[in-house]
């Protein structure tokens, strides 16, 4: 990262508000407020799905209506009435969307206010773009530049239509319909997201991202993304979120799941900035999530970083299950915490196969009166020979009214493990901040750079142009808290 | 330059300043000399606006400016610079880093735009060679790892970075062998002009036969007790500081 962004994001940290929190004015068609058999038929219906999805989903249903919302995260929220939330909110379709024209104009600003512009030529370089807003994806780019490359980078709904045997082969393959409460509501009902599959011995020309926004009230957003990379093959793909500042609560409950093959690589990053709500903790995303990926072929590696600053509570632990021998996993994390947020994450990694390698570093910080945890399990199965994992988590504190807690599980069931945890627990100091302020930096500029230099080793994995805006959301999202 | 009048200070009730006087003008070099706990840091930070200190009487002075109504920041983008007796570490953000933000913050402050990037690389080789850094630890993060001699090698640096109108060192010397004392004394010397002035804080003379200050005050009990050139110095070194502690209680 060179000198140059740093000053740049420390300029431009002026304002204190939440800058996505705006509403778009889009026509929108909903489904009735509600769950049960028939809005999952509306979903399926209203994607023009075939039998097999249906079916399948409503075997999640079925699953998910015996199931109970799990109670033993470090995270406090009131009940979520699932029978108050519209599942499905789509901008109503002028036309069949080929080519931008057909795209909302309404809907262009949305993005073009995002700063994701969706025309091709403006967008970021080599970075293709699936837009997603509240349940239906709106716009993919350069898809016909991937498909040359044999890349499929289409959204989920499409891929529904078009490449039904993928589909069938991987979708719940890592993350089963039953796995747990958020995964199967979503495998019941989610609409849309992005689906990868990169073939064999292909490195994927480009950085593909997806860019989710909720703009509908009171609905949920349940996005489901499939990556597959066949042998040899490797991507890099980015996630962003936003969502307007309203005053009542929305879920979020989103299913990833990564499947790597053989000698293939997939990095996956993030940057989750939904609305966090107000200074009083009014508001807000309850994000929900299932983050999952496998490494079935032997030397393949997963690489999952993210920086979470946004939702009110993140519950959210990226996993790794290591199963193909020499394959590697990895979890780097910034999860900031300010004002009333509260943050449950980290990341499981299960070492099946031999030889597998895995590496933590998470990086909690936490301001105002949150509460900032860490929860990670590293098990070694009992075939997994010299399985090694590294856990480095460090917490950093602003303030004395929040929190910081770790909660690292270790289960090891063969006695070649090499399994290291390293913890530090450290508050930004009167000695530090005058030394910064001596040099001419005020506390929030100061408290910015000291943040960002705590979370380099994890902001260093991330791809360029998502370093930048994770810094400079780093910076923006602690406004306020010193001082 | 600086106007110290009759500066009071306390921390937790316990007076520590009890009428510092004390006038700097451009192109001075002031030494302040004096025992252990005569108050010589509280000074350095009481300048400098550390909050630890509850002023109750004086007035400070700095080019025109009421100093003690600015916050630390401020203080800092109107030239004064502190080095520190202890520099604190950074860890994970470079010193180039550093110092881009801070000269930018100081030029954002007096209307300027932020410097560019070539003349601040220019800059930042050129400063780091007068005071011997090697170029490699621009890339380090903030004191980290560094040892006693390169922390108060890169406090030297930063104010060369930053050129401030007042420098006041704050026992730069302290941990210092010979030669790096000739480095960081090498390094204050070639910013010394007519423009800036220094505040050379030290417990002994040694650092003063390559800083040759203009002035020498010996603070004693939160007070100056005694003023002179040079001479003073050496006075001090050969005799130390109990003759000036009997001349005091006759007067009792």
């Amino acid at each position: 990262m060179s000198g140059r962004d740093n000053d740049k994001i420390l300029d431009e940290v002026t304002s204190s508000e939440y800058k996505y929190g705006f509403t778009s004015n889009i026509e929108q068609e909903f489904a009735p407020v509600g769950l049960d058999e028939s809005t999952i038929r509306f979903i399926s219906a209203k994607k023009n799905e075939p039998e097999w999805m249906l079916n399948w989903r409503l075997e999640a249903f079925k699953k998910w209506q015996q199931m109970k919302e799990p109670e033993w995260s470090n995270v406090k929220y009131p009940k979520i009435d699932y029978q108050s939330i519209s599942y499905y909110a789509a901008p109503k379709p002028k036309e069949k969307l080929g080519s931008l024209d057909e795209v909302d104009p309404e809907l262009l600003d949305t993005f073009n206010k995002l700063g994701i512009p969706l025309e091709e030529q403006k967008i970021l370089a080599g970075v293709a773009v699936d837009a997603v807003i509240d349940s239906v994806s709106v716009k993919t780019t350069y898809k016909e530049k991937l498909a040359e490359a044999g890349v499929i980078f289409c959204s989920i709904s499409e891929a529904v239509q078009n490449h039904p045997d993928l589909i069938k082969k991987y979708l719940g393959m890592v993350v089963p319909t039953n796995d747990n409460f958020f995964a199967a509501l979503n495998s019941a009902v989610f609409s849309d997201g992005s689906f990868v599959y990169i073939p064999k011995n292909t490195r994927c020309p480009m950085e593909l991202s997806t860019y989710f926004r909720i703009n509908a009230q009171n609905t949920g957003q349940f996005e489901r993304t499939l990556i597959v990379a066949d042998e040899g093959a490797y991507v890099s793909y980015l996630e962003g979120c936003t969502a307007p500042m309203r005053d009542e609560n929305q879920l979020h409950a989103a299913v990833v799941e990564l499947v790597a093959l053989g000698d293939a690589e997939i990095k996956y990053s993030t940057v989750q900035n939904w609305y966090p709500g107000d200074k009083e903790g009014k508001g807000g995303i309850y994000n929900f999530v299932t983050k999952r990926g496998i490494c079935k072929g032997p030397n393949s590696k997963i690489s999952w970083t993210q920086v979470e600053t946004g939702s009110a509570v993140t519950w959210k632990y990226p996993s790794v299950l290591l199963t193909g021998d020499n394959s590697i996993g990895e979890f780097y994390s910034v999860a900031v915490t300010n004002n009333h947020q509260q943050a449950d994450t980290g990341t499981k990694m299960i070492h099946i196969g031999k030889n597998t390698k895995s590496r933590i570093v998470s990086k909690g910080i936490s301001a105002g009166v949150s509460q900032n945890s860490y929860r990670g399990l590293v098990r070694v199965m009992n075939r997994a020979e010299n399985a090694k994992n590294f856990s480095q988590c460090d917490s950093l504190l602003i303030g004395d009214k929040c929190g910081a807690h770790t909660f690292p599980y270790i289960e090891i069931d063969n006695k070649t493990a090499n399994v290291e945890h390293e913890a530090t627990t450290s508050k930004i100091g009167e000695d530090i901040m005058f030394y910064c302020q001596q040099r001419g930096l005020d506390p929030e500029e100061a408290t910015a750079m000291i943040v960002n230099g705590f979370s380099r080793e994890v902001l260093d994995k991330l791809p360029m142009e998502f370093a930048v805006e994770a810094k400079k959301l780093l910076a923006i999202s602690l406004e306020g808290s010193v001082g | 330059m600086l106007s110290i009048k009759d500066l009071h200070a306390s921390v937790e009730g316990n007076e520590i300043l009890k009428g510092i006087n004390l006038e700097v003008k451009p192109g001075e070099v002031h030494a302040i000399m004096g025992p252990n706990g005569s108050g010589k840091s509280t000074l350095a930070s009481v300048l400098a606006g550390r909050d630890d200190y509850e002023i109750s009487q004086g007035s400070v002075q700095f080019d025109g400016i009421d100093l003690l109504e600015l916050s630390p920041e401020e203080r800092s983008r109107e030239g004064l610079f502190l080095a520190f007796q202890y520099p604190v570490e950074i860890p994970g953000v470079s010193n180039t880093n550093f110092m881009k933000a801070c000269i930018n913050a100081k030029r954002k402050h007096h209307g300027q735009d932020p410097m560019k990037p070539h003349e601040f690389l220019k800059m930042i080789k050129e400063k780091a060679a007068l005071v011997d850094l090697d170029p490699q630890f621009l890339h380090r993060s903030v004191n980290e790892g560094f040892s006693g001699g390169e922390k108060k090698r890169n406090e030297i640096f930063q104010m060369a970075m930053l050129e401030p109108k007042l420098g006041i060192l704050d026992e730069t010397d302290s941990g210092l062998d010979i030669d790096a004392l000739k480095v960081v004394s090498n390094g204050v010397n070639a910013l010394r002009n007519e423009k800036n002035a220094f505040v050379v804080i030290t417990h002994y003379q040694r650092l003063l036969n390559y800083i040759v200050p203009d002035f020498v005050h010996v603070l004693y009990k939160g007070k100056i007790v005694k003023s002179g050139d040079k001479s003073l110095a050496l006075e001090l070194e050969e005799k130390g500081y109990d003759w000036i502690k009997e001349e005091l209680t006759p007067a009792q």
